[in-house]
């Protein structure tokens, strides 16, 4: 299907039938239609539900495909068939150029262990146009649809669902967390959306793929309604101390309580002269 | 009581001052001569305490377990030791429908729908942190300036068991609320407990009920927590204060300090509305601190699932030494007997634990039959005036530092920008180099503080100021000391390396050789005090 739109905050959604481009994903949805499952035909659905976007409104795949070359080309290939720099992105989809750059993760600064978020070289218009020359050279899941970024979702459901597929990395509240050997799961304050959505559905870096039979698009749409009640909403608590647990509450009690505890004994006792 | 023999006297007595005294004073009379209370009073209100900040410490932790005894008091109202399942419906959205055990739901609650009961949970939470905290820094204190001498050996041992009550007090409470976080605390202790050879598995399934997490655990973690552990702790809190009253308190040498007396104020009146005071001080900070900062957020994290593990899931802080050395063991410490495989990867870390504590435990009776010193000691001494105690203390301080800091290597990670590997291999070779460093520097700068204290006691500060002779000879101006601060630089005791002699019958025996060569180590290097004669000699020129 497509998704035609570029700005999150156009929650509007065109969505036409475009099966082509999933003849393997099709032939297998037939394959489990033909074993009869009823599952299997929800799953198929789901699966049809974010497919590939081959273009997008407003984009211009010429400038897309000069900003490639000029960009991106020396890593991933003028075709973009990869290099030993860098991946090849056929079949990345326009989903994965829009977070890759529009979270400035990509161009990379340096070859480093992981690629990590900084100011985006690209302006909004330049990203979609990637994003566009991209899925024009072969299809890969779109940009997500607007009705799936509102924040309205179930708060508990998504929360319940982070925990179990998301906190191993991220920390119960998206605080972020430690992979091996310099890698990391990023924190999620204040990442937008759609950018959450792309994640769950391309995967970047070391982060697994979450497809749509995986954890359905609404389910996603439940998962960033969480994210986002995380971020609008303070700890009813007071300060968070970051969402670190008991280590930075250890610290807190050590250096302030125990400390300004400390100075008040040698107050106290301090002798009058 | 008095009464037998002057029974009467004491009668008219009493009537006489209860005409004309103050309702207080009647008051007073009326419990004095049911109770003989004024005995004790009288006894305890002339009890001196000497001033200083680090003496204060101990009360710390005793004010910190008066407010956790009457928050935690408040929570029992409300909280529910059960592990059935039921469906959150408080008002906490992000919750909302979830299933969930009693115990979590409640908890939710307690923070969410009872009036002040997020405050309360978290001045409850914050003063555990607190208690621990401040009883690690008295024992430092006491460890440091060797206030665990005869006669207070046994009350060392009395606050150790204090400290390993509280963290057992800590952990028990932090398992209550079934949350995620909580959840996989226990289950590393699970794992510890099956780590165990032979017996592990049977122990594990004697303390959940049967395979974790059961349905048992929380139910039995809530008596411990509130019923036997208080109990214990209470217990050894008093005989901590009976053994203090008995013992006196240490205080530091001055002038007219002698190991025989205590300078300071007497309870009545003054050091007990000074302690009442600070009393509240402590109160008044952990409120603060509950009011502005949250602890815990059991709404994060959701109902214990084995499945998920949060990254950054980590014990208090109190255990982190524990999960440390979890972390800390290298992959592959296992082998075959026959079918059966041995894994050290649990048994080893647990051990050194265990050592580690035994050997805090029995510190004090090391030194004594190290140094073979019989003497009572009521005078503290400075750190520097006992390098090798000291420079063990750190020691053992950088050992638990590694542990302590390995517990946090995803945080340190993260917030470095490292790798979770090169933290891991860094707090390893910490762990087995920086105890000797840390034993190497710290002795050398106590010799080298002692030897600046002697230059000063003997010649007095350095004043800068430049004099030239009538001879063309240019001197600089030492500042003497005042005899009082002399008296502080002065006044330590010297140990000696124990002679190897034979005893009564003629023997030496392999303890006493060992003992000679460990009092050999311990005491080789040594600044000994400044001499009346060097004294003397020293002012006359």
């Amino acid at each position: 299907m497509v998704i035609a739109s570029p700005r999150r905050r156009r929650p509007r959604s065109t969505r036409t039938g475009r099966r082509s481009t999933l003849a393997s994903a099709a032939l297998l949805l037939i394959g489990l239609l033909a074993t009869g499952g009823a599952y299997a035909a929800f799953t198929g659905a789901a699966a049809a539900d974010s497919s590939a976007s081959a273009s997008i409104r407003g984009a211009n795949i010429t400038d897309g495909q000069k900003l490639f070359a000029a960009n991106c080309a020396t890593c991933h290939g003028m075709a973009l068939q990869g290099s030993k720099a860098g991946p090849t992105l056929i079949g990345v989809g326009a989903a994965s150029v829009d977070f890759q750059v529009g979270t400035g993760r990509m161009p990379l600064a340096a070859n480093s262990p992981q690629g990590e978020k900084k100011p985006r070289q690209f302006t909004d218009a330049q990203v979609k146009n990637l994003a566009a020359y991209v899925a024009s050279v072969s299809p890969g899941p779109g940009i997500p649809a607007g009705k799936y970024l509102t924040g309205n979702g179930n708060v508990a459901k998504g929360a319940e669902l982070f925990r179990i597929n998301c906190a191993m990395c991220h920390n119960v509240a998206g605080a972020g967390g430690a992979l091996t050997q310099g890698k990391y799961a990023p924190s999620l304050k204040g990442s937008t959306a759609a950018h959450i959505y792309e994640a769950m559905v391309t995967g970047p870096q070391n982060m697994p793929v979450f497809n749509d039979q995986n954890i359905s698009p609404e389910d996603k749409a439940n998962v960033i309604s969480y994210l986002q009640y995380l971020d609008n909403n303070a700890s009813p608590g007071g300060l968070d101390l970051g969402n670190l647990g008991p280590v930075s509450e250890g610290l807190f009690v050590w250096i302030f309580a125990l400390g300004s505890i400390v100075g008040i004994t040698v107050w106290l006792t301090a002798k009058s002269n | 009581m008095t009464i037998d023999t002057q029974g009467p006297v004491t009668t008219t007595h009493g009537q006489e001052r209860a005409e004309d005294a103050s309702v207080v004073g009647r008051m007073a009379n009326y419990l004095d001569e049911r109770t003989s209370l004024s005995g004790a009073v009288k006894f305890l209100g002339r009890k001196i305490f000497p001033d200083h900040w680090s003496f204060m410490l101990g009360e710390v932790a005793l004010y910190s377990f008066v407010v956790i005894l009457l928050s935690g008091t408040f929570l029992t109202f409300f909280f529910q030791a059960s592990m059935s399942e039921v469906q959150y419906d408080g008002s906490y959205i992000p919750m909302k429908g979830v299933e969930m055990s009693a115990a979590l739901q409640s908890t939710l609650n307690i923070s969410f729908d009872v009036r002040g009961g997020l405050l309360i949970r978290q001045v409850h939470y914050w003063a555990a942190l607190l208690f621990v905290a401040s009883i690690g820094l008295h024992m430092l204190r006491v460890f440091f300036t060797g206030a665990f001498r005869k006669p207070r050996e046994l009350n060392w041992v009395v606050g150790f068991l204090l400290f390993v009550m509280a963290m057992a007090e800590g952990f028990t409470g932090y398992s209550l609320p079934d949350d995620l976080l909580s959840g996989n605390g226990l289950r590393i202790i699970d794992g510890m407990v099956k780590g165990l050879p032979v017996v592990g598995t049977w122990i594990s399934y004697l303390l959940f009920g049967g395979e974790f997490p059961g349905t048992d655990i929380v139910g039995r973690l809530y008596t411990l927590h509130i019923l036997l552990l208080p109990a214990i702790v209470v217990a050894l809190i008093g005989i901590h204060m009976v053994l203090l009253i008995i013992n006196k308190h240490t205080q530091f040498a001055g002038p007219g300090r002698t190991n025989d007396n205590v300078v300071g104020v007497p309870i009545m009146p003054v050091f007990a509305a000074k302690a009442g005071g600070f009393f509240f001080i402590v109160f008044g900070v952990l409120m603060l601190v509950a009011a502005t900062v949250t602890i815990n957020p059991i709404w994060n994290y959701g109902p214990y699932d084995p499945s998920p593990v949060s990254a950054g899931t980590q014990p208090d802080w109190y255990i982190g030494f524990a999960d440390g050395a979890l972390r800390l063991v290298p992959p592959g410490w296992e082998f075959l007997i026959g079918p059966y495989t041995v894994s050290m990867n649990i048994i080893v870390p647990v051990l050194a634990l265990l050592v580690l504590l035994g050997a805090v435990a029995a510190y004090p009776f090391f030194e004594a039959w190290v140094t073979g010193d019989r003497r009572e000691h009521h005078i503290a001494d400075r750190p520097r005036n006992a390098p090798t105690r000291t420079a063990i203390g750190a020691a053992g301080l950088t050992f638990y530092a590694a542990l302590w800091a390995a517990a946090s290597s995803d945080i340190v990670a993260t917030h470095f920008r490292l790798s979770i590997e090169s933290v891991i291999h860094l707090c390893q070779a910490l762990l087995i180099a920086g105890p000797f460093v840390a034993f190497f520097v710290t002795k050398r700068v106590c010799l080298a503080l002692q030897k600046k204290d002697r230059e000063i006691a003997l010649h007095g500060f350095e004043s800068g100021r430049i004099v030239r002779l009538p001879g063309g000879e240019y001197i600089e101006v030492h500042q003497p000391l005042s005899e009082y601060e002399r008296w502080r630089l002065v006044s330590y005791e010297d140990y000696q390396p124990i002679m190897l002699r034979p005893d009564r019958r003629g023997r030496i025996t392999a303890g006493m050789r060992a003992r000679a060569r460990v009092s050999n180590w311990f005491f080789e290097d040594r600044i000994s005090p400044v001499s009346r004669p060097e004294l003397e000699a020293s002012q006359h020129h």
